[in-house]
């Protein structure tokens, strides 16, 4: 599905990784693994396409990403640090607008529905600012139990201000996507049970685990 | 397709009726700038009048600038902006959502504050008739422009003054054109070349903009 | 570090052979380029001050134009260049035009800013005035604001590459804006200021006078090249200072 060719990537003066090669392929879990600075975050925003490689290519389905970016973009979903929640509209609206700009149909009822998996449907008329960190954190996240065609999940610290239930939803969720014969890369510094097989990468020595 | 842009209107329409006092910060900005051109230059009515269109477009240009640092800077900062990128519509559409909104919020209203400002510097009814055409043919090219500088300079220091400097040379064919469509009307002579020019280079900005803010958001967000 | 070995990119060679390969051809090249342009100059200006005749009109003080219009179309013709290589760059993702693009504007800045000092120089004692708002100059003052901007928006930006990316996509916009600009700052001097003496109309040209000017204008070209060759290795050195090639030169 998704394949890291030859990446190298500079980040100011430093050089992270160099002649990285990596296959994703459907039903599988990717972990990615490496101390802090290690270029972690920045070759997850590579396999998004925010971030360009100073060397090699990211392809899906065997073409480019930067290529086809409206295509692969439709076939991804991404969390990264920043929790892409507008703090002046309410939790409800975010996931409507954030569905509306995706070109998807979603319903009141499929909103409420994906707040209600993460705990907080009862602040669905909140105005995001005025959650917690955590609460944000599940509203951003709420994004991926929405009905949307993404196969590939890329998720950047995604446990990060969880609680133990929350942990508890994004496992079966990430589950259901494995299974269904998607994909997901994910990074996180916790100490995670992986609810599916796990596929490690690391970061520094690059050996596959 | 043009989903994509209404939604992205919509959404940015809908924070800025939340977000109503920075917009207002917006216009008093134009209007307190105005005001203080004649406390520099006297109050000579006929001295006022004949360099009303020139003060109000350069206000315009001003207070353009300043709310341009709203369109994508508060995205980037909470990361709606890369949910943007990744969203699987094309960019340059939401884009042009998003410049829709912000004309709405921003340049409209301008536009008929300007009619108060005519009446501040006791411009005749056709030239200040003239100005409200050119306002409202020149602020959507303005917010185009403007919206290059934005992407361009995102999450850099010295954000403000930065786009002002790289936005404000990019300004001055508008402000040419606009201000002297009404001189031209003010001077019996019909304004009609000037207008034509002005809403050329908005179309053009219209149909160009959006490639170099695509191209200048990717690099940014890097 | 691989998990999987993947065949090598084929353009994975040449770029690490292009960065050592420019310093050393243009640390090469820049005296001959260098001496070009003195030679030139001096060429230029014993033709411009000592050959051409007098003018009837403006007396001695017009030879100033011998400086004030090569510089002038030397600025015009600099960004339009650098706006080439920048978009060349990211066209094509080659590090080099970008880089080269970046070492160029420095020049094209210094030369809009000769143009301005050496057309306020020629004002004064031709028509009076240090500066008259014509068309020509005004517009060689914004093409100035545009180099500034280009260089400020440069510099404001950390990450070398994302600079000129950045700073690419301005001047292509610039590039794109010139003329526009220019054609709306001839509209407007000729609306407002009608019948005035424009800086820019020169006096009937002796020959020499233009044969001067042409040995001036490749004297500008000359030197142009020469610092932006020069800058570029200066650049090139810093943006690359971790690899071993600049180490081993330097040890």
């Amino acid at each position: 599905m998704l394949e890291a060719v030859d990446l190298q990537c500079e980040r100011g003066h430093r050089r992270l990784f160099d002649r990285l090669s990596f296959a994703v392929t459907a039903g599988q879990c990717t972990q990615i693994v490496g101390d802090n600075g290690a270029g972690k975050t920045s070759l997850l925003r590579i396999l998004c396409g925010l971030l360009r490689p100073t060397h090699g290519e990211v392809r899906w389905h065997g073409r480019r990403i930067d290529r086809v970016r409206d295509e692969y973009g439709a076939d991804l979903a991404y969390v990264g640090h920043l929790n892409g929640v507008k703090d002046d509209l309410t939790a409800a609206e975010n996931l409507r607008t954030w569905a509306a700009s995706c070109g998807l149909n979603v319903g009141g009822d499929q909103v409420a529905e994906a707040l209600r998996l993460f705990s907080i449907d009862q602040f669905a008329q909140w105005q995001a600012g005025h959650l917690s960190q955590g609460q944000k954190r599940r509203v951003g996240l709420a994004r991926l139990a929405m009905p949307q065609q993404a196969r590939i999940w890329i998720l950047d610290e995604p446990f990060n201000a969880l609680d133990r239930h929350g942990v508890e939803t994004l496992n079966r969720l990430i589950a259901q996507r494995v299974g269904g014969g998607g994909a997901v890369i994910l990074t996180t510094h916790q100490a995670w049970q992986a609810p599916v097989p796990v596929v490690r990468l690391e970061l520094g020595t690059g050996r596959p685990g | 397709m043009i989903r994509t842009l209404l939604a992205a209107a919509h959404r940015d329409l809908l924070l800025g009726l939340r977000q109503r006092s920075d917009v207002a910060n917006v216009l008093l900005f134009f209007v307190i700038v105005v005001t203080m051109v004649p406390l520099g230059v006297g109050p000579d009515k006929d001295l006022l009048r004949m360099i009303a269109p020139g003060v109000v477009w350069v206000a315009a240009l001003l207070a353009s600038i300043l709310s341009l640092g709203r369109l994508f800077a508060l995205d980037y900062a909470d990361g709606t902006l890369e949910q943007i990128m990744l969203s699987g519509q094309p960019l340059s559409l939401a884009v042009l959502g998003k410049i829709v909104a912000h004309w709405l919020i921003t340049g409209a209203p301008l536009t008929a504050l300007s009619v108060v400002l005519a009446l501040m510097f006791d411009m005749a009814l056709v030239p200040g008739v003239t100005l409200v055409a050119s306002l409202l043919l020149g602020t959507p090219c303005l917010s185009l422009i403007g919206a290059v500088g934005a992407a361009l300079t995102l999450g850099l220091r010295g954000g403000g003054v930065l786009i002002t400097l790289l936005v404000l040379p990019l300004y001055v064919p508008v402000l040419i054109f606009g201000a002297g469509a009404v001189d031209a009307s003010a001077g019996g002579l019909s304004p009609a070349s000037h207008l034509m020019l002005l809403g050329g280079l908005t179309l053009a900005a219209g149909a160009l903009a959006p490639w170099a803010i695509t191209a200048a958001l990717r690099v940014s967000v890097e | 570090m691989q998990a999987e070995t993947i065949r090598p990119l084929k353009f994975g060679l040449h770029r690490f052979a292009a960065p050592p390969e420019f310093y050393r051809v243009a640390g090469q090249l820049i005296p001959w380029f260098a001496v070009a342009a003195a030679l030139l100059a001096a060429f230029g200006l014993y033709l411009g001050f000592f050959v051409a005749p007098t003018d009837f009109q403006q007396g001695e003080v017009y030879r100033i134009i011998f400086i004030h219009v090569p510089t002038a179309w030397m600025a015009m013709f600099i960004y339009i260049v650098m706006a080439f290589w920048a978009g060349f760059g990211m066209a094509f993702n080659t590090r080099m035009s970008s880089m080269w693009a970046c070492a160029m504007a420095p020049t094209g800045a210094l030369m809009a800013f000769l143009a301005l000092c050496t057309g306020a120089l020629w004002g004064r004692p031709a028509w009076g005035t240090y500066w008259s708002w014509d068309a020509r100059m005004t517009s060689t003052l914004i093409l100035f604001f545009l180099y500034v901007g280009f260089i400020a928006l440069h510099g404001a930006i950390d990450d070398p590459r994302k600079a000129d990316r950045a700073a690419g996509v301005l001047a292509l916009v610039g590039v794109v804006n010139v003329p526009i600009i220019y054609f709306s700052v001839q509209w407007w001097n000729s609306l407002h200021q009608g019948a005035s003496i424009s800086l820019t109309r020169a006096p009937t040209m002796a020959i020499t006078m233009l044969e001067a000017m042409f040995v001036m204008m490749g004297a500008f070209w000359m030197y142009s090249i020469a610092a932006s060759l020069a800058r570029a290795r200066a650049i090139l050195l810093e943006r690359e200072s971790r690899s071993s090639w600049v180490q081993a030169m330097v040890s």
